[in-house]
């Protein structure tokens, strides 16, 4: 076996905090999703919507590792990926609430955001083939350039992702899949929904794959990194990331038992943290966000020119 | 001694090398589709002899297939699909009713998706229940997918760039028996029929008749792949029973392209519109209503829709022609809606 095809593991790191800029992002994300939880309950905002609470420092430990010749392929759960990317919650708030300057007019919502190469579809694994056609675009027009696609831990019933994973390695395509493996699809626990791994799954292509169990956006970037510079050079890779979804799937529907919410929200990376620098970092991105919040709120609607 | 006209599928091929050299951002993609085997009915061949890397024989995954053609599209190149026959679009619906079309729109502002899923479709070669099938109305009413048939009066070539130009995805089905036909040249199809075009010749719709200028007992509106079927059933009307019609045959089906067909119904008191596709939710219906919107009060009977059986396609020959609209099924409902509006009440 190849050393590209094994599957190493970043362990837990030590709870050291991670570096004022990506922490700052974290932050923001956090507090983004949960003024959209708070915008539910209050009833000022309609559809759906699907934060990744606890999941935050995935996007974030990646962000530095793209460039912006990369496409980001979304999934519904895509808030993260696209703060991380642009650092613009205005136009994601304003698209979710459907107001003026919203990234895409109010038509897309929560689930389906385009802006340069960032995109985001709401049907689980359809993007994987369609992030193979752009890996296979990148390989003859931009060489060096890779296609990241995020899907979670219950996208791999999806008969799509395996057409795909089979053709982008077939291919030697450059296409990096990012698996937010949170324990849970929807309210079937990981253990009800998947047999076998995803490493084991990614083994059957030929694909490499990298478990990752840290936290820390410095520490994941460090051992990923390099795993990534590889899918630029068409090597296929499957980055799984252990983690934890601590909100509900969308807005109230949370039937995990007490147990497994207390063990999740002992992982949480927010609730580690301490001290005054963290509480000060806290505080800031919860007052932008506040005030976010009423700036966007206060706009009018938008408007939808479909010429 | 002058050449025989192409055949439908040498047409076909040809348009596909010549919009392959065109168009450098051009792929082609389909399962056994590369040289020597050409794809199953041979539409592809020599396609990938004359450019390996732009036209691409895959797995068997038309989910998968119709997805990195939809990426191929996103990303500014084009792509035309085949999908082996037609009814395994079924597989691939997703990618096109879900990704293709909604990407032009649903994301606030216009993004061009430059994509063509070809279908081989229809009966008629006894290949039974899942190869056998026009899906066409399943793809019918879906923002921002274009529906083209092959027909033998439209050159592909330009067919082709017409669908490629639109911006959006297109579904073309091909009619299988159409492949080995030759293409309708030079205005005259045979002894009693000329064509011509309403419109755009080789985009707009075709028009088969007797007398250009004069108006008809019937309009029969029909896709390229049971035009021959409506000719022959014209043939018989207008020799046995003196119904004179005039067919026309769209090469875009939807979105509907009304104006050609409210001016040619207009010289006719009574349509009947021809598709293969088994009864229900089909084609004809939104044809129907289209033209019942536009000509209510002047068209003296509601629009006749004539499809195949609401039935899966048998394998064997006999029960297939049971069931798939034959020359004989759309003569028989002509003469009957006819015969009742000229019998003494």
């Amino acid at each position: 076996m190849t050393d590209h095809l094994a599957t190493p593991t970043i362990e837990k790191a030590p709870d050291s905090p991670p570096a004022a800029a990506d922490l700052a992002t974290m932050l923001l994300i956090r507090h983004f999703e949960l003024a959209l939880l708070d915008l539910f309950a209050r009833g000022e905002l309609h559809g759906t919507t699907h934060t990744c609470l606890g999941q935050e420092y995935v996007p974030v430990a990646l962000a530095p590792l793209l460039t912006a010749r990369d496409y980001v392929f979304s999934n519904h759960r895509g808030h993260g990926h696209y703060i991380a990317r642009f650092g613009d919650p205005a136009g994601l708030l304003a698209e979710i609430m459907g107001r003026a300057g919203g990234v895409c007019h109010g038509v897309g919502g929560s689930q389906h955001v385009f802006r340069d190469r960032y995109l985001s579809t709401g049907v689980q694994g359809e993007s994987l083939p369609v992030a193979t056609g752009v890996a296979l675009h990148l390989k003859r027009e931009e060489p060096g350039a890779l296609a990241l696609a995020y899907i979670g831990d219950g996208t791999w019933g999806e008969g799509a992702v395996y057409e795909a994973l089979n053709m982008a390695a077939l291919w030697r395509l450059p296409l990096l899949v990012v698996v937010e493996n949170n324990g849970i699809a929807q309210s079937t626990p990981t253990t009800a929904e998947l047999a076998g791994t995803i490493g084991g799954r990614a083994a059957a292509f030929g694909c490499a794959h990298l478990r990752v169990e840290n936290t820390d956006p410095a520490e994941i970037r460090a051992v990923a990194g390099p795993l990534v510079e590889r899918v630029r050079e068409g090597v296929p890779l499957v980055l799984e990331f252990v983690t934890n979804r601590l909100g509900p799937h969308s807005k109230g529907d949370d039937t995990r038992p007490a147990a497994e919410l207390s063990r999740v929200r002992a992982a949480d990376w927010h609730a580690r943290g301490s001290g005054a620098e963290f509480a000060a970092a806290d505080a800031a991105a919860a007052a932008r966000i506040a005030a976010l919040v009423a700036e966007v709120a206060a706009r009018p609607p938008a408007v939808w020119s479909r010429a | 001694m002058t050449a025989r006209p192409e055949r439908v599928v040498e047409n076909l091929n040809h348009a596909l090398h010549e919009r392959l050299r065109a168009d450098p951002r051009l792929y082609v993609l389909g399962e056994d589709i590369a040289d020597p085997y050409g794809g199953a009915f041979k539409v592809t061949r020599g396609l990938s002899d004359a450019d390996p890397g732009r036209v691409i024989a895959t797995p068997i995954s038309e989910n998968g297939i119709a997805g990195v053609a939809s990426g191929l599209a996103l990303a500014g190149d084009a792509a035309i699909v085949e999908i082996m026959f037609g009814d395994f679009a079924g597989l691939a619906f997703d990618q096109v009713l879900n990704f293709a079309s909604k990407s032009v729109s649903m994301y606030g502002r216009p993004h061009p998706m430059r994509l063509v899923v070809r279908l081989p479709s229809g009966g008629g070669r006894g290949y039974g229940p899942t190869h056998s099938q026009s899906l066409l109305k399943h793809f019918i009413g879906i923002p921002g997918l274009s529906l083209f048939e092959l027909s033998p009066f439209h050159d592909n070539r330009a067919v082709l760039a017409r669908m490629l130009d639109l911006g959006e995805p297109c579904v073309f089905v091909e009619d299988k028996v159409l492949y080995t036909r030759r293409q309708a040249t030079g205005g005259r199809l045979d002894d009693l029929f000329d064509y011509g075009f309403l419109g755009a010749e080789d985009v707009g719709p075709a028009h088969v008749y007797v007398d250009d200028g004069g108006d008809v007992d019937c309009l029969l509106v029909a896709p390229g792949g049971v035009a021959d079927r409506a000719v022959a059933a014209m043939r018989e009307l207008l020799l046995h029973h003196e119904i004179s019609c005039r067919l026309v045959v769209p090469s875009r089906l939807y979105p509907v392209e009304a104006e050609a067909l409210v001016s040619a119904a207009r010289r006719a008191s009574y349509v009947c519109v021809v598709e293969e596709s088994t009864a229900g939710g089909t084609w004809g219906a939104e044809v129907a209503h289209v033209l019942h919107e536009r000509l209510w009060g002047r068209l003296r009977r509601p629009v006749r829709l004539v499809h195949s059986a609401d039935s899966v396609i048998p394998a064997a020959v006999h029960l297939e022609r049971e069931v798939l609209v034959q020359a004989g099924t759309i003569r028989d409902a002509v003469l009957a809606d006819l015969r009742a509006e000229r019998s003494p009440v």
